[in-house]
């Protein structure tokens, strides 16, 4: 097992080398943007994860409902705590890519605005994780949470869209996917890929430390008894 | 038919014991009516930007009221330590819920009326000649609203900062709604009424009451096991 993490960890060090290295030397400077384009990758990928991690809460969590087992609650929660840093680093990139580009800090057009509410979901659902003491409940009670949240996001998503196609909005922001040279490609994916490995690596180690945790517990736990008995 | 008369025993429930002290009604009359006051003075109360505005003060002003009755949704069991009384009692969970719910639309309604009225009155807004497709777009709205936030009302009586939690919670899942009410109702006001916006946001308004009415149903009994 420590081979395989090892080896993990390898793999998502190389990825994210190469990804470097594609996105500043291989990827070409974009004509207008200029270098600035360069957060493009980190941004569209810690996106990525970051939608991709709300939904692997919501899994475990419905999982942890139907079935239950303690072990989808830690993955949940270590799934949850990855995922919000990596939404963290899309909304401060976001801005700090924008203000160059667009003259603005921030818009509120359907995609950062569920990006935005995502993210609130996902420290609404760390709160409870800090504020409930009981640990069963506090696994049911953010299961459910996160359930609602997952469900309310692309509701979300939809109405942001729908009100501003209504009321046209002065364009800011041509869909960034369309017509990427080639080259680019390769270095947005190899981002994504190193981004996606970086986010199972460190949800293990996550997992890991959680589990390391409750075996603490339960040897201070045995430790006690035996000196309460020993008295 | 028994578990409809499983959720009016609950309703009449909340409605008895708040009919004994009345103190959400109060409180969420006087805080809205705090809240108008504010709104008078953080914007120039004249007519124009009052056309623009006005119905998003105006949900502004529910949605804060609203809160403050949602919070207090178990504040009785909690008190009184009956919360395992009820739980224990014959009637299913999901009673429990729409009991509530509904008791929570009804006492916000009622709230959402009279500071209606106070807001045509300080605002010079008149509500009257659309109040038909008001009325409509209130109640899906406040359905809605109160649907999420029973149950969330639910979810963290459990905490440690239930009265924080709540709005923590609760604002971020409501945005679709917010949105909507806001949007029908600004359509619903201008002259003449956009019928296609109006009936749009309210088709949004409904499909957002039926998923969030059914999710939590399905939910509720996992948020009150112990």
């Amino acid at each position: 097992m420590v081979l395989l993490r090892k080896i993990h960890g390898s793999l998502t060090l190389l990825t994210m080398m190469g990804a470097l290295y594609a996105i500043f030397v291989i990827a070409p400077r974009e004509l207008t943007m200029g270098i600035v384009q360069k957060i493009f990758y980190f941004h569209v990928s810690a996106a990525w994860i970051g939608f991709f991690g709300i939904y692997v809460v919501f899994f475990c969590s419905l999982i942890f409902l139907i079935k239950g087992g303690r072990q989808w609650d830690i993955r949940a929660a270590s799934a949850a705590e990855v995922g919000v840093i990596f939404f963290t680093l899309n909304l401060v990139s976001g801005p700090i890519w924008a203000k160059p580009v667009w003259g603005i800090w921030w818009t509120w057009d359907a995609r950062l605005t569920t990006s935005f509410i995502l993210w609130l979901i996902y420290l609404g659902y760390l709160m409870i994780r800090r504020l409930v003491e009981n640990p069963e409940q506090r696994a049911r009670l953010s299961a459910v949470v996160s359930i609602l949240g997952s469900i309310d996001a692309p509701i979300v998503y939809m109405a942001n869209r729908w009100w501003r196609t209504q009321h046209p909005q002065p364009v800011v922001a041509g869909d960034s996917n369309s017509g990427l040279h080639p080259d680019m490609q390769v270095a947005l994916l190899l981002t994504l890929l190193a981004f996606t490995m970086l986010f199972f690596y460190l949800w293990k180690t996550r997992i890991n430390l959680e589990r390391a945790r409750e075996d603490v517990d339960i040897l201070q736990q045995t430790v006690q008894y035996h000196i309460k008995e020993a008295r | 038919m028994k578990f409809f008369n499983q959720t009016t025993t609950v309703l009449m429930k909340e409605i008895l014991s708040e009919y004994k002290t009345k103190d959400v009604l109060i409180s969420m009359l006087l805080f809205g009516l705090l809240v108008i006051l504010m709104f008078n003075f953080a914007f120039e109360p004249d007519s124009e930007e009052i056309r623009n505005f006005g119905p998003g003060l105006l949900w502004m002003t529910f949605i804060f009221s609203g809160l403050l009755g949602m919070n207090r949704t178990f504040a009785g069991e909690k008190e009184n330590k009956v919360l395992e009384g009820l739980m224990l009692s014959p009637i299913s969970w999901n009673s429990i819920y729409l009991g509530k719910m509904l008791a929570n639309l009804l006492f916000m309604l009622l709230a959402e009326s009279i500071i209606l009225c106070l807001f045509s009155l300080f605002f010079n807004y008149a509500i009257w000649p659309r109040i038909e497709w008001m009325a409509i777009i209130t109640f899906l709205g406040t359905l809605g609203f109160s649907a999420v936030g029973t149950l969330l009302a639910a979810v963290s009586m459990n905490t440690r900062m239930s009265e924080v939690m709540l709005p923590i919670l609760l604002l971020p899942l409501a945005l679709p709604v917010i949105l909507s009410v806001v949007l029908a109702t600004t359509a619903n006001f201008s002259t003449p009424t956009d019928q296609n916006s109006m009936i749009f946001w309210i088709k949004v308004l409904i499909a957002y009451d039926v998923i969030f009415i059914t999710v939590p149903l399905m939910l509720f009994d996992y948020v009150l096991e112990e």
